[in-house]
């Protein structure tokens, strides 16, 4: 039986998931174009025109701003919602971002991640998903544009279970350009999978309510507390419906979390979106040799899935998180995360920062990650991993008169340069 | 980026596992792109761009001062395939020195292209070029590749494309 026949597609991510989309049978889909999300909303588009995708409103807009106030409108109207977008345009609409979760709307949005300007740059990391740690959506990671198309299914269920608004977060270009082999689920299992979407509370002229008022202090903490309380019930929701999807579909996407030869490691690397198959490559490679490492793939973000992290780690003593952006004036992202998991366990944890820009991440930097870690040289909680000081110092040896040594630069060579020029 | 694609879908039409990406800069008209492409038999997981490629397919020659296009080849098995009207010997002599005989090929895929196509598209034609070259695809393969992504008139003419360029190569490496 060849490929065809098995249901399988060579295709592009982007058109993997706006096929998922289509399958998840929304009502509204609103679009504004930014690289590297936009072949998404266009293959939806073209979905809608030709009329595979039907009864569903397919809106251009004239700004990310107005797509988020779109999305918040007709997902409060009562219709399953979708978008899209990256980078700058993710920013653009932060306002709205933060009322969609505030209302409880279970929008699904894909970020097609990449880096934020100045300076300008297109292509991926994770500082415009992780800029929006805090607004309240869920944020689910993809390693994978197979990982991408289940998880997008499965986000409209989570979505509108737990009553909150999801970040669907695959690798702009790295994923959403790539041509890979795909298995769509057919329509009937979708539908098995998920149902017609019917919201509990919704804008109707008939029966008029209001939502978004405003409040005040007397109750605001205590909104807020219910809202952190959704997010808590989402870590079993998004368990619950993976299972859901994968006994229907016979997937092994989603999850919380998924582990990869981690079975007695002594080093466990926790990574998030496309780098983890780059990496699971150069671990099976190191494996060979009888050099074991294991592969911690963290898929859910927000929630933080602290428990299930802790577990994975298990007693595992050395951890390092390959990050794709960090905290200015602070450091990692995700290592803080790992180090409240792992809290009076005695876990030795660091960031690996990685791959900012666009630089790619090769199965090399990997085995250089996991040959530095076991040589014990991660000493600190933060490291520049692939950073290139010649780049470097050809700037800071004119304008400051020093310069940095090659390879991995520690938080606090960076912090002895400084007081080196203020000496 | 057509071409990686179509390379990919071939091969995903023969049952391998596949994959194809560009190399994300600003893509435009006439400016330098690089496209990557992996077959395996089992899934490809890896994300990272390709550094040490077992074929090179140029399909521009003006390439060949501009950038080092043949960086990371394989050089105890690579192949490479050159787009240009040339032969192996005049266009890169110290690649040919470089590689196992008849491991540099050149074929005029452009030229093919016009003539069945009408546009200067050689891809189909390289792939051809690959297919008879290598053996890791076959013809047909290249030729439904195209069939499936442009059925019709542009699909069948790529198709004739791939079919002239899959024998002339075969004539050369029978000589």
């Amino acid at each position: 039986m060849d490929n065809n026949q098995k249901g399988l597609e060579q295709i592009e991510g982007s058109l993997g998931v706006a096929k998922a989309v289509a399958l998840a049978r929304p009502g509204v889909v609103c679009a504004y174009p930014i690289s590297p999300q936009t072949h998404i909303v266009e293959n939806v588009g073209k979905f809608v025109k030709g009329g595979a995708l039907k009864n569903c409103e397919f809106l251009n807009v004239e700004s990310e701003f107005s797509a988020m106030s779109v999305a918040i409108g007709s997902s409060a109207g009562g219709a399953r919602t979708y978008t899209a977008t990256a980078s700058q345009g993710l920013l653009y609409m932060v306002e709205g971002i933060y009322n969609a979760s505030g209302l409880g709307l279970p929008i699904v949005m894909t970020v097609a991640s990449r880096a934020i300007g100045a300076p300008i740059n297109i292509w991926n990391d994770h500082s415009d998903s992780l800029s929006q740690r805090d607004s309240g959506w869920l944020q689910l990671f993809c390693e994978s544009n197979q990982d991408a198309v289940d998880t997008h299914i499965m986000a409209f269920k989570i979505a509108e279970t737990v009553g909150l608004p999801v970040m669907v977060c695959m690798d702009g270009f790295v994923l959403t350009h790539a041509f890979e082999r795909l298995q769509l689920p057919s329509q009937e299992q979708v539908d098995a999978f998920l149902p017609e979407y019917q919201p509990r509370e919704f804008l109707d002229p008939k029966e008029p309510i209001s939502m978004g008022a405003m409040v005040d202090p007397d109750a605001f903490t205590e909104v807020r507390f219910l809202q952190q309380r959704k997010m808590v019930k989402a870590l079993d929701v998004i368990e619950k419906v993976t299972k859901e999807y994968r006994e229907i579909t016979g997937s092994k996407s989603g999850g919380l979390l998924d582990c990869y030869n981690c079975d007695g490691a002594d080093l466990k690397l926790i990574i998030l979106g496309s780098t983890v198959g780059t990496a699971k490559d150069a671990i099976d490679e190191l494996q060979a040799q009888g050099n074991k490492v294991g592969i911690i793939s963290l898929k859910s973000f927000r929630p933080f899935p602290y428990e299930a992290l802790r577990a994975a780690i298990g007693d595992t003593k050395n951890v390092v998180v390959v990050e794709r952006a960090f905290s200015f004036g602070a450091r990692g992202i995700i290592a803080p995360e790992v180090e409240r998991a792992c809290k009076g366990m005695g876990t030795h944890i660091s960031t690996a920062l990685c791959g900012l820009g666009g630089r790619a991440i090769y199965g090399t930097t990997i085995k250089d990650v996991v040959a530095y870690a076991q040589a014990g040289k991660f000493q600190e909680e933060f490291t520049w991993f692939d950073i290139n000081s010649a780049v470097l110092n050809r700037y800071l040896k004119d304008s400051e008169g020093i310069t940095l040594p090659d390879g991995p630069l520690a938080e606090s060579q960076l912090c002895e340069s400084v007081r080196k020029v203020l000496a | 980026m057509t071409t990686a694609e179509m390379l990919s879908l071939s091969a995903f039409l023969e049952g391998h596992f596949a994959q194809a990406f560009p190399s994300f800069g600003s893509e435009r008209t006439g400016a330098p792109v690089v496209a990557y492409a992996r077959i395996d038999d089992k899934e490809v997981r890896t994300h990272e761009p390709i550094r040490e490629p077992d074929v090179v397919l140029v399909q521009d020659r003006t390439l060949l001062s501009a950038v080092d296009v043949f960086g990371g080849l394989k050089k105890d098995n690579g192949f490479v395939v050159i787009n240009t009207e040339e032969t192996p010997e005049q266009v890169a002599p110290e690649l040919v020195k470089s590689l196992p005989q008849g491991h540099v090929l050149t074929l005029p895929a452009t030229r093919f292209a016009m003539e069945k196509l009408g546009a200067p598209r050689p891809g189909a034609a390289m792939l051809a070029a690959l297919a008879a070259a290598t053996g890791v695809l076959k013809l047909e393969s290249v030729q439904q590749s195209f069939q499936t992504r442009y059925p019709g008139k542009v699909g069948d003419a790529n198709a004739e494309t791939a079919k002239l360029a899959y024998d002339f190569v075969i004539e050369q490496k029978n000589k």
